[in-house]
């Protein structure tokens, strides 16, 4: 069965979505991914979609699932690279893209997904010092 | 061009698309066609288990577009009305298909008798 490939970079799992999806496709990376943040741990998910000439409703739900789903599961994901017309067709569309972290390019996805974790690991760690100190 | 399953939503998609290049359609425009169409055929999948559509370049005058039929033998729909309004969807989707569908293009139609089928026609003008 074709898949869309995942790829594990320290922290974080790189998708870039290189064709059209058809819908088994498009579930199957949803599951994939939630499967891969279990399985590795990963704190972020990036998403690349600036190959995809076309979002649709059921298109926009999948990502809106995966940033939920990995929301659930502790990590961070962030869809990137959006093709100006895409995005002003999901607006009229009515698709607000709720659930998932946006960013125009791959360097600044990395970027936020990097200023989210660290975010998250600083409180952590005050928290473990409060709790030392006592 | 016959929708059957899944498989046939992005080949059929590549067809508008190819019409809507051929006509000079602009990105932004070709976009709204596209999804639109996207949503439409994923409807009449979801809900008539398929049908027949038909990709055709039109002109009016000097402005030319593309016309897409969508015929489905399906349950059709009770209320089109209510089919029309954002929000509703009598499946588990997120009700945006139709009402979407009709703000992304110039024109559409959509003719519906309960227990015969559907028809939705949308008209895309290339500066529309």
């Amino acid at each position: 069965m074709d898949r869309i490939p995942i790829l594990r970079m320290g922290k974080f799992l790189l998708v870039t979505i290189q064709i059209d999806l058809y819908d088994r496709l498009a579930t199957n990376l949803e599951s994939d991914l939630v499967n891969m943040v279990n399985k590795t741990g990963a704190r972020g998910v990036l998403i690349d979609i600036s190959a995809l000439s076309i979002v649709d409703s059921f298109m926009g739900r999948i990502l809106g699932n995966i940033g939920t789903m990995s929301k659930i599961m502790d990590a961070e994901a962030v869809v990137v690279g959006m093709q100006p017309a895409v995005a002003i067709t999901l607006i009229e569309l009515g698709l607000e893209l709720k659930g998932v972290h946006t960013a125009l390019n791959v360097e600044k996805g990395m970027e936020l997904l990097h200023e989210k974790i660290s975010f998250d690991e600083d409180t952590l760690d005050e928290a473990d010092y409060e709790n030392n100190s006592e | 061009m016959t929708i059957e399953k899944e498989q046939d939503v992005v080949p059929f998609r590549n067809r508008v698309k190819e019409h809507a290049v051929k006509i000079g359609m602009s990105i932004l425009n070709q976009t709204k066609l596209i999804t639109a169409a996207s949503e439409l055929v994923r409807n009449m999948l979801k809900y008539a288990g398929g049908g027949v559509t038909t990709i055709e370049v039109l002109s009016k005058g000097r402005e030319n577009g593309i016309r897409v039929v969508f015929q489905d033998k399906g349950p059709g729909i009770k209320d089109i009305k209510q089919a029309m309004q954002d929000g509703f969807s009598t499946g588990k989707s997120l009700g945006v298909g139709l009402p979407g569908a009709k703000r992304l293009v110039s024109e559409f139609d959509i003719k519906s008798i309960p227990g015969e089928g559907t028809t939705v026609t949308i008209i895309k003008w290339k500066n529309g």
